[in-house]
């Protein structure tokens, strides 16, 4: 007769549970801010802006998944059902327009729209249709990343910038490997992006138009030039075998082991390679990310987590106080500090901790400042899986037919003519 | 099947019409109904308003995101879907694991099965658990262990231990080309799904008679004979139960797919793409009309097998 006992014990606890439940009620209002998984830096943040509200509201986190499309998939859905229970959203920047055009986003109030000190690529992320419809919070950015030891024998004077057909030369000459991210997934359409605009194109030359009447650029000199960079490293092998399926781990591996010498990447990779490999630190050198023609700047990729409120909040007002607390400078060269996740609040930089721990602090925010966003469109999913279907693996492309053929694959996406 | 007991059963009188009119038979159909009467209801509630619900959806052109814009469309979605040459490659993916995988579960599974049932009774325990261990392995968890075996950029010592054979160097990225990728694909399902084979068939090597066996050897059939004229007749039933169950399973693979390619190279599958439509496009009514597709397949698949190879699956009443 154990059974039944049992039961009726888990019957007890449930209704147990859900009275606490019920009972949270009363109090400051509870917000809740769904996040990115970090080191537990918006954790602390959400618990400090807690105490500073002094009783008003209470900011608990809830952790979303890993990577970027599946908290994207989380969320929207739910916004879709109009769930109340999300407050903050940790949000990737691509993603915001297709939840400002779905209505899923609570209006910036006028106080937090002022961005004179954010650095212009988290501005930029933050807008849709000409509007700020987030908060920035942390700015992410890609950089070069050289090891001194194979710039010098390659020749190379790295305090000027460098180009893409620089680097692909040293690489060969020196029989080094790049570290590029080949594999399909988010990190190709960063670099398609980056190196389209870099060669002063554009993916998408009118992002805020309905579906079927967005114009797509790749078929231009852009996409082409764009294409003859990637195809060319993978066809005469120059990140190596693991390429077609090198994410930005990867890539961080192959830089830090022999052959490695230059690589595109996010700032996550020093506090990584100093923990692994100390020794290593000092044949590393950062510089602004390649140009693509020589002394035009390079549009350098630009991510990170703007702060989103939901339009299903029960305390919008509430909500967005939470955010001015959270997103204030101090905190965010803390989270830097701590977290490894770079400030979008250019003062957040005069910090001198931040000064300290990461060296290259002030070429992150000059990156920032030249950065371009990816395609600001509600359908970025379907444009971004479009090009990784068409643009991998990069030792298949055609510079000549791949820009073309894609352009026509993800317009017939986008007209629901395809399936991807 | 003819078993002892159901050639016992057919000798009695009540051969014929016998289950129209006994009493003792229409009552235990009527406890058969109370017994499994609430597990249908439910079963109905939890699969067939769900199924319905997609049937519904994948008339409209429906997007999670912009819901005010759905729209009826009647059967524009299957004209797209079925219109769609990355349809017909992942239903071409699907097909060819399925085959594969169950073609080489259905031999392994076998003699796995025959070592089971013949092991030295002090190893049967022991060797039945090691046997079943993969299939105790979350499929996921079993997907990242082959996954990082194999991946060249996660420091995966295949190519390291294998370098001794033909085609395997140590450069060889396993999931940058269609074949290797499905090859790994393929070897994990097989490697996590044999045990669930070996078992049935298992069951179905235990109700060979022993004395039909002995009175073959009597009779001087060599191993190979009787296991053909003997043992596989006899376990028919269980034999076509096992390809049906895995042929359904196999058909509907997703984790591992997910997991080692994401589909990259021409590896998306069935379920993959309808998930991807589904929840990563949020197109809800394209999404639908894969998906119904999908159901459509297995339906096909369950028919043929139950009426073409005529699985008996209630085979064990013996009354076939």
């Amino acid at each position: 007769m154990r059974r039944p006992q049992a039961a009726v014990a888990v019957m007890a606890l449930g209704l147990t549970l859900g009275l606490v439940a019920c009972s949270g009620e009363s109090g400051p209002p509870v917000l809740t801010w769904y996040i990115n998984p970090d080191d537990g830096g918006q954790e602390e943040i959400a618990a400090r802006c807690t105490e500073e509200a002094g009783g008003d509201y209470q900011i608990q986190t809830s952790l979303l998944p890993r990577d970027a499309s599946s908290q994207r998939e989380q969320l929207a859905r739910r916004l879709a059902a109009s769930d109340t229970s999300i407050d903050i959203m940790s949000l990737d920047p691509p993603f915001i327009p297709e939840m400002a055009a779905a209505g899923f986003l609570a209006p910036v109030p006028d106080d937090l729209q002022d961005t004179d000190d954010v650095v212009q690529g988290a501005v930029d992320s933050a807008t849709w249709d000409d509007e700020l419809v987030t908060v920035p919070f942390w700015a992410n950015t890609q950089l070069l990343w050289y090891r001194e030891s194979v710039a010098e024998e390659a020749g190379l004077d790295m305090d000027q910038p460098v180009t893409w057909e620089q680097i692909m030369d040293a690489a060969a000459e020196t029989d080094t490997l790049l570290g590029v991210q080949g594999a399909k997934a988010e990190s190709l359409t960063v670099w398609i992006n980056a190196l389209i605009a870099s060669a002063g194109g554009e993916i998408i030359t009118n992002p805020e138009a309905p579906a079927d009447e967005v114009q797509l650029g790749l078929d231009s000199d852009a996409g082409r030039e764009a294409a003859q960079i990637m195809s060319r490293i993978g066809q005469e092998g120059l990140a190596g075998p693991g390429f077609p399926t090198a994410d930005e781990n990867a890539s961080m591996n192959l830089f830090a082991g022999d052959n490695g010498s230059f690589m595109v990447n996010w700032p996550f990779v020093y506090p990584a390679i100093s923990d692994s490999d100390p020794d290593l630190i000092d044949d590393i050198g950062w510089t602004i990310y390649p140009q693509v023609e020589e002394g035009t700047e390079a549009a350098t990729p630009v991510g990170g987590i703007n702060l989103g409120v939901s339009e299903f909040s029960e305390h919008v007002d509430l909500a967005y106080q939470a955010v001015e607390c959270i997103v204030q400078p101090e905190n965010q060269s803390e989270y830097f500090v701590t977290n490894g996740n770079p400030p979008s609040s250019i003062s957040a930089y005069d910090d001198e901790e931040v000064a300290e721990e990461f060296p290259m602090a002030e070429t992150i925010r000059d990156s920032l400042d030249q950065g371009v966003p990816r395609p600001q469109t509600p359908y970025y999913n379907e444009v971004s899986i479009g090009l990784q279907e068409t643009w991998h693996p990069p030792a298949a492309i055609d510079p000549d037919t791949t820009p073309a053929s894609s352009a026509e694959f993800i317009t017939a996406v986008l007209r629901d003519e395809r399936l991807l | 099947m003819t078993t002892p007991a159901s050639a016992a059963e057919k000798a009695t009188p009540t051969n014929g019409k016998r289950r129209r009119g006994s009493d003792r038979s229409r009552s235990e159909a009527r406890l058969g109904w109370y017994l499994a009467g609430p597990a249908f209801v439910i079963m109905l509630l939890v699969t067939l308003y769900p199924i319905l619900q997609a049937l519904w959806d994948s008339l409209f052109s429906l997007r999670l995101t912009a819901l005010d814009e759905t729209e009826f469309i009647w059967f524009r979605n299957y004209q797209v879907v079925l219109g769609d040459p990355a349809f017909w490659q992942s239903l071409w993916v699907t097909v060819l694991i399925t085959v594969i995988t169950v073609a080489v579960e259905l031999v392994l599974g076998f003699i796995l099965a025959m070592v089971m049932h013949r092991a030295a009774t002090q190893l049967r325990g022991i060797v039945r658990t090691a046997i079943l261990v993969p299939y105790g392995i979350v499929t996921v968890v079993s997907a990242f262990a082959w996954f990082y075996a194999f991946d060249i950029n996660s420091g995966g010592y295949i190519n390291n231990w294998f370098s001794w054979l033909p085609g395997i160097t140590e450069d060889l990225n396993w999931f940058a080309a269609q074949g290797t990728s499905m090859f790994v694909i393929i070897a994990s399902e097989i490697w996590k799904t044999t045990p669930f084979i070996s078992l049935l068939l298992l069951s179905g090597l235990a109700q060979v008679p022993g004395e039909l066996e002995e009175a073959a050897r009597v009779d001087g059939a060599t191993g190979a004979q009787v296991l053909r004229r003997v043992i596989l007749p006899n376990m028919k039933a269980a034999i076509m139960v096992a390809v049906l169950f895995r042929a359904l399973e196999a058909f509907r693979i997703f984790d591992n797919v997910y997991i080692m390619t994401n589909g990259a190279n021409n590896t998306e599958v069935l379920s993959l793409l309808a998930y991807n439509t589904s929840i990563g496009r949020l197109e809800i009514g394209l999404g639908s009309a894969i998906s119904v597709l999908l159901f459509l397949c297995v339906l096909i698949i369950a028919f043929i097998a139950i009426k073409g190879f005529k699985v008996d699956l209630a085979g064990t009443r013996g009354d076939t």
